[in-house]
């Protein structure tokens, strides 16, 4: 299932588990990234709270945690190649997994057409 | 023989009007074409429809007569010599130094260098982005760390700057900071204000008795301390670490040529000044202060970083690295308020490194000690004892009740020496010391000795001799002779666009005349080698200086008293909203910490607030660019208990003349709140309008944009403060003045050794002459946008369609119709022989100019027609008689290894080279192609490239 946010994340849910990422919409707007600050594994992370870092040359974003959950996995690929997440968001370009508090909490995000409607 | 009066009349022509023959560009019968192409008969009426009635200011500016350039020059002279400029050696921090004569020639006083903006375009800038990462080399080597900015506004600052540091990288979670009480008075001053309002506690002592490493997040030490102990921090850093807190040492680069470096000890950042690197003291600044840091912490470093990346060819060029740290990108999340630095003075302190090489600097460090061990010597022949046993350049000696009297007979022989509490006098050795000065030191401790009485030995700390290597590359060592160092120095600078070549048309910077009589009196000893804590009678001449020029900026203003000590317009912004926070807590509202400020402020606004541990309230701009002022009020009335301030700028970022101006002030004050008016536009209010009339209570003046001093390729600056009365008693104070709390730079007149600069610039203007500039500056600007109108939309504009002293260009339907960007339009300036407009700022996409009072009918039109090409050539693209992707703009700028390569492009090689507006015999080539931004900042490097890169470049 996946699930989008008005701050320009998506989230891919497997098993009470979601893996998070940033729109390819977000990603054009930024701009090719040199950048990706991610959290710890193992960090517990609040709904709208700060996830993530990404940077452009010009421009420096926060990614938000789209749900109350714990960091399972990271993704260190786009560490060291931040470009992957330019090639690829909604693929290889992943940032983090969630282990989420609670997996009803998903259902109140929007799907991919009231995302599109939203960027439209 | 008589003539007839028909054969011979006087001329009217007055060759020494220096407002309006020199600074002001336009001729008068230039201005009259001008105003006929904007639409008015007169300068007077422009200015009536472009300036608000109802902010005009009544009386005229006046203090008599304009000097012309020799009067004032004298009279800068008859001041000078009120100076006494004595041999200082008073150290704690500032020291003689020997400017290279090749360097003062050279940088200091060449147009060339002082003249240059701030290198944001890096392919106009690559020779001073080159200087600077010599800079940064030096510094990384000599502090044995990994990345080192160019550069922060002074050492004490740059000591604060590490203590925020220390905070952001701590993973400890303490509130305490750890001060040396062997750190400069002015450094602990400076911590002290900065850490106040953050609620960080400032713990001081002497490290190896009272630091306890739990209780603090981070510590800074001295090395070597301001009374001269060395002192080896490893085993401190050590335990500072075991508990997540961060290390910090302030170190005097010249004695790291004889000493283990704080990288060896641990440290992860260093800080300190360059400024006996070449530098004069100059009554306390301009000088550049450095900050290196280990890898870890290079992301959260404040100050610009210059790093090595990419043309578009592929080959090797500068670049300013990592600017979403910065305050124009991250606003109240940036990791400083810092926008304008030192740059040209990091550039003489890196040339010094360059003309002396490793060898020369450790030769110069050891006579430099020994002149402290020969010293000592006599000192302890006469029965004195000397404190510390072993040392660098710095010694104390307990002289009990003799302090005064030993003081005062050294200076009657022509020396300042350094009061330590009240029984100690201090003294710090240079690289001027003269013998004689060592003999007349004897003389007045009572002893009549001759150097020669006795053997130069060493008393460095042999544990903590320097082992390791530094200044290893190649460019510290290239063959020394002066004309090989002249040569350097010309290849560089001939790589950059600067105001000696073309106007610099950046809106909201102010690149104006920077007359060469202004100048010149800014390396006149008795302003250069005045030590900042001389004793008051010796520096008669600066306080008149500084006396009557903030008279006169009281008088433009409109404020009631003047503090000179914040030495850059972001540290004016910290220091006026401090002022207005101590002002807050005397009434007893401890509570009051909302700073309203709207979207269109300068990035420095929102981070200098964020320093005074005030929250950040953002105001909404209409589609006008003025500020909503129905946001605006509803916003105070919500924030009404606790606010603060409000930050404005006038006229506003979008360069225009708000009407309602005076109505926020009103609404500020209404809900307790203080106005704060950002004075980066105040080229456009002199002599016609004060921010102090229309209801504000306190401003900065940048004077390196609206007086004169030139930006020194981004920096020096001076950002003084004005303020109403009732905000008088809380300006900033100083240690080595009225002792009061609250510094904010090093020295308590900040840069003071620039300000002859201003001060000339207003004697010789004049009230009127400054008034004549300021409605130049608006006509050069409407000249503009009357002359781009049909071809560029002006974005914002008075209601009666007037700009003020810039205008904003709208670049981004080209991006529709043509795939156009603006930095397409602004490279390909560069080709036209021009330095970019300011690129996106305020607006995204588009394109401010401001062209100054200074520039020429001439210039504005060779500008004009060169904004005209550019819009043809993306005509061209619309129309279809251009590719979308291979093309003038898109290629631009074109280099000589353009041409000649083999040429397959769709247009003629006279095209990409000469556009509209690039000389033909003159022309300026770019040293580079197109920068790669994000290469640079994937693949950060910032120090110079090994020797192997240096030869796949040549290849």
């Amino acid at each position: 299932m996946l699930k989008f946010t008005a701050e320009h994340e998506w989230l891919k849910l497997e098993d009470g588990v979601a893996t998070v990422g940033i729109t390819s919409h977000a990603a054009d707007q930024l701009g090719d990234l040199v950048f990706v600050e991610l959290p710890e594994v193992g960090a517990e992370l609040t709904k709208d709270g700060n996830a993530a870092t990404v940077e452009s040359v010009k421009a420096a974003s926060d990614v938000y945690c789209p749900l109350d959950g714990e960091v399972t996995e990271v993704n260190q690929a786009i560490v060291d190649d931040p470009s992957i997440v330019n090639s690829d968001p909604q693929g290889k370009g992943w940032f983090f997994k969630l282990k989420l508090k609670n997996t009803a909490d998903a259902d109140a995000l929007m799907d991919e057409a009231a995302y599109q409607d939203l960027i439209a | 023989m008589t003539t007839d009066s028909t054969d011979f009349h006087f001329t009217d022509y007055q060759p020494y009007d220096f407002a309006n023959r020199r600074h002001i560009g336009p001729s008068p019968t230039e201005m009259a074409e001008m105003l006929n192409v904007v639409g008015y008969k007169s300068l007077d009426a422009l200015i009536d429809a472009t300036v608000p009635a109802s902010i005009r200011q009544t009386a005229p500016l006046s203090w008599g007569p304009a000097l012309t350039e020799r009067e004032a020059l004298d009279k800068l002279r008859d001041t000078a010599n009120r100076n006494k400029a004595l041999v200082s050696l008073i150290g704690q921090g500032y020291y003689g130094t020997i400017t290279p004569p090749v360097i003062q020639r050279n940088i200091l006083e060449n147009p060339a260098w002082y003249t240059a903006y701030t290198p944001y375009q890096p392919e106009i800038s690559q020779g001073r982005l080159e200087a600077l990462l010599n800079f940064q080399t030096m510094i990384c080597d000599l502090t044995g760390l990994d990345v080192a900015n160019a550069s922060l506004l002074d050492e004490a600052t740059a000591a604060a700057e590490a203590m925020a540091l220390c905070q952001r990288q701590a993973k400890s979670k303490a509130t305490a900071f750890f001060v040396d009480a062997a750190c400069h008075p002015q450094t602990i001053a400076l911590i002290e204000t900065r850490a106040a309002p953050l609620g960080w506690t400032v713990v001081i002592g002497d490290p190896m008795t009272d630091l306890d490493p739990v209780d603090v997040f981070g510590a800074i030490f001295q090395y070597p301390g301001t009374n001269g102990h060395v002192r080896d921090f490893s085993g401190l850093i050590s335990r500072l670490h075991q508990t997540g807190a961060v290390a910090a040492v302030a170190a005097d680069p010249l004695a790291l040529t004889l000493l283990k470096s704080p990288g060896e000890m641990g440290a992860d950042i260093a800080i300190g000044s360059s400024q006996r690197f070449g530098v004069p003291v100059g009554y306390g600044g301009p000088h550049a202060a450095y900050m290196a840091v280990k890898d870890a912490h290079k992301r959260a470093m404040p100050g610009r970083l210059v790093g090595v990346s990419v043309d578009s060819r592929g080959n090797r060029a500068y670049r300013l690295s990592l600017q979403t740290r910065e305050q124009h990108i991250r606003r109240e999340k940036a990791t400083s308020n810092i926008c304008t630095a030192q740059v040209l003075l990091a550039v003489m302190a890196s040339m010094y490194g360059v003309f002396h090489g490793p060898d020369g600097l450790k030769a110069i460090a050891q006579q430099v000690h020994r002149k402290a061990v020969l010293m000592a010597k006599g000192l302890e022949k006469l029965g004195y004892v000397i404190e510390p046993d072993t040392f660098f350049d710095t010694i104390t000696v307990e002289v009990g009740h003799m302090q005064g009297l030993i003081l005062r007979a050294a200076v009657a022989e022509g020396v300042n020496l350094r009061k330590v509490g009240e029984t100690r006098i201090g003294m710090s050795l240079d690289e001027r010391t003269r013998p004689v000065t060592l003999e007349a030191v004897w003389r007045a401790f009572g002893g009549n000795f001759k150097v020669s009485d006795f053997e130069p030995t060493w008393r460095l700390p042999t544990a903590l001799l320097r082992k390791s290597d530094y200044m290893t590359h190649p460019i510290f060592h290239m063959n020394r002779a002066e004309s090989e160092m002249t040569r350097y120095i010309r290849r560089l600078s001939d790589r950059d666009l600067a105001l000696d070549r073309a106007m610099i048309p950046l809106g909201s910077c102010t690149m104006k005349l920077n007359a060469t009589a202004e100048m010149l009196p800014i390396t006149w000893p008795e302003f250069s080698d005045i030590h900042p804590f001389v004793p008051a009678d010796q520096a008669l001449g600066y306080k008149e200086m500084i006396d009557d020029l903030s008279q006169k900026l009281c008088q433009i203003t409109g404020y009631d008293a003047f503090s000179m000590q914040p030495n850059s317009g972001a540290q004016g912004e910290y220091a006026g909203l401090l002022t207005i926070r101590n002002y807050h807590l005397a009434k007893g509202d401890t509570h009051r910490d909302v700073c309203l400020i709207p979207t269109s402020a300068h990035g420095t606004n929102p981070a200098s607030a964020q320093m005074v541990g005030m929250k950040v309230v953002v105001v909404k701009v209409r589609d006008n660019g003025d500020i909503d002022l129905d946001d605006f009020r509803a916003k105070a009335e919500q924030y009404a208990a606790n606010l603060s301030a409000c930050m404005i700028t006038y006229p506003s970022t979008h360069g225009v003349f708000e009407e309602t101006v005076r109505e926020i002030c009103e609404i500020t004050h209404k809900h307790g709140g203080q106005v704060y008016l950002d004075g980066a536009n105040m080229n456009a209010m002199v002599g016609l309008s004060r921010p102090g009339d229309i209801g504000s209570d306190v401003s900065h003046l940048n004077l390196h944009k609206t007086f004169c001093i030139p930006h020194g390729g981004g920096g020096p600056g001076m950002g003084p403060i004005g303020v109403k009365s009732h905000l008088a008693p809380h300006l900033p104070g100083h240690p080595a003045t009225d002792g009061r709390e609250g510094a904010v730079s090093a020295a308590p007149f900040g840069s003071p050794s620039i300000l002859p600069i201003s001060w000339s610039y207003c004697l010789m203007m004049g009230g009127e002459g400054l008034t004549q500039a300021t409605k130049v500056a608006i006509l050069n600007a409407n000249y503009i946008a009357a002359r781009l109108k049909g071809s560029y939309d002006v974005l914002y504009k008075s209601e009666a369609g007037r700009v003020a002293h810039e205008c904003i260009i709208d670049t981004r339907p080209l991006n529709v119709s043509a795939g156009v960007s603006v930095d397409d339009v602004a490279k390909r300036l560069i080709d036209c022989g021009f330095h970019a407009p300011t690129m996106s700022w305020p607006v995204a996409g588009t394109l401010m100019i401001e062209p100054t009072e200074s520039e020429t009918k001439a210039e504005i039109d060779r500008f004009c027609d060169a904004m005209l090409a550019i819009r043809e050539e993306a005509r061209a693209i619309e129309d279809g008689r251009m590719d979308r992707s291979n093309n003038p703009l898109k290629n631009a700028p074109h280099t000589v290894e353009d041409l000649v390569g083999e040429w397959d492009r769709p247009y003629s090689r006279e095209q990409a080279c000469y556009p509209p507006g690039a000389f033909r015999v003159d022309k300026y080539w770019s040293p580079v192609n197109r920068v790669d931004n994000v290469y640079g900042d994937r693949n950060l490097v910032c120090t110079c490239p090994p020797l192997e890169a240096y030869a796949e470049a040549a290849e």
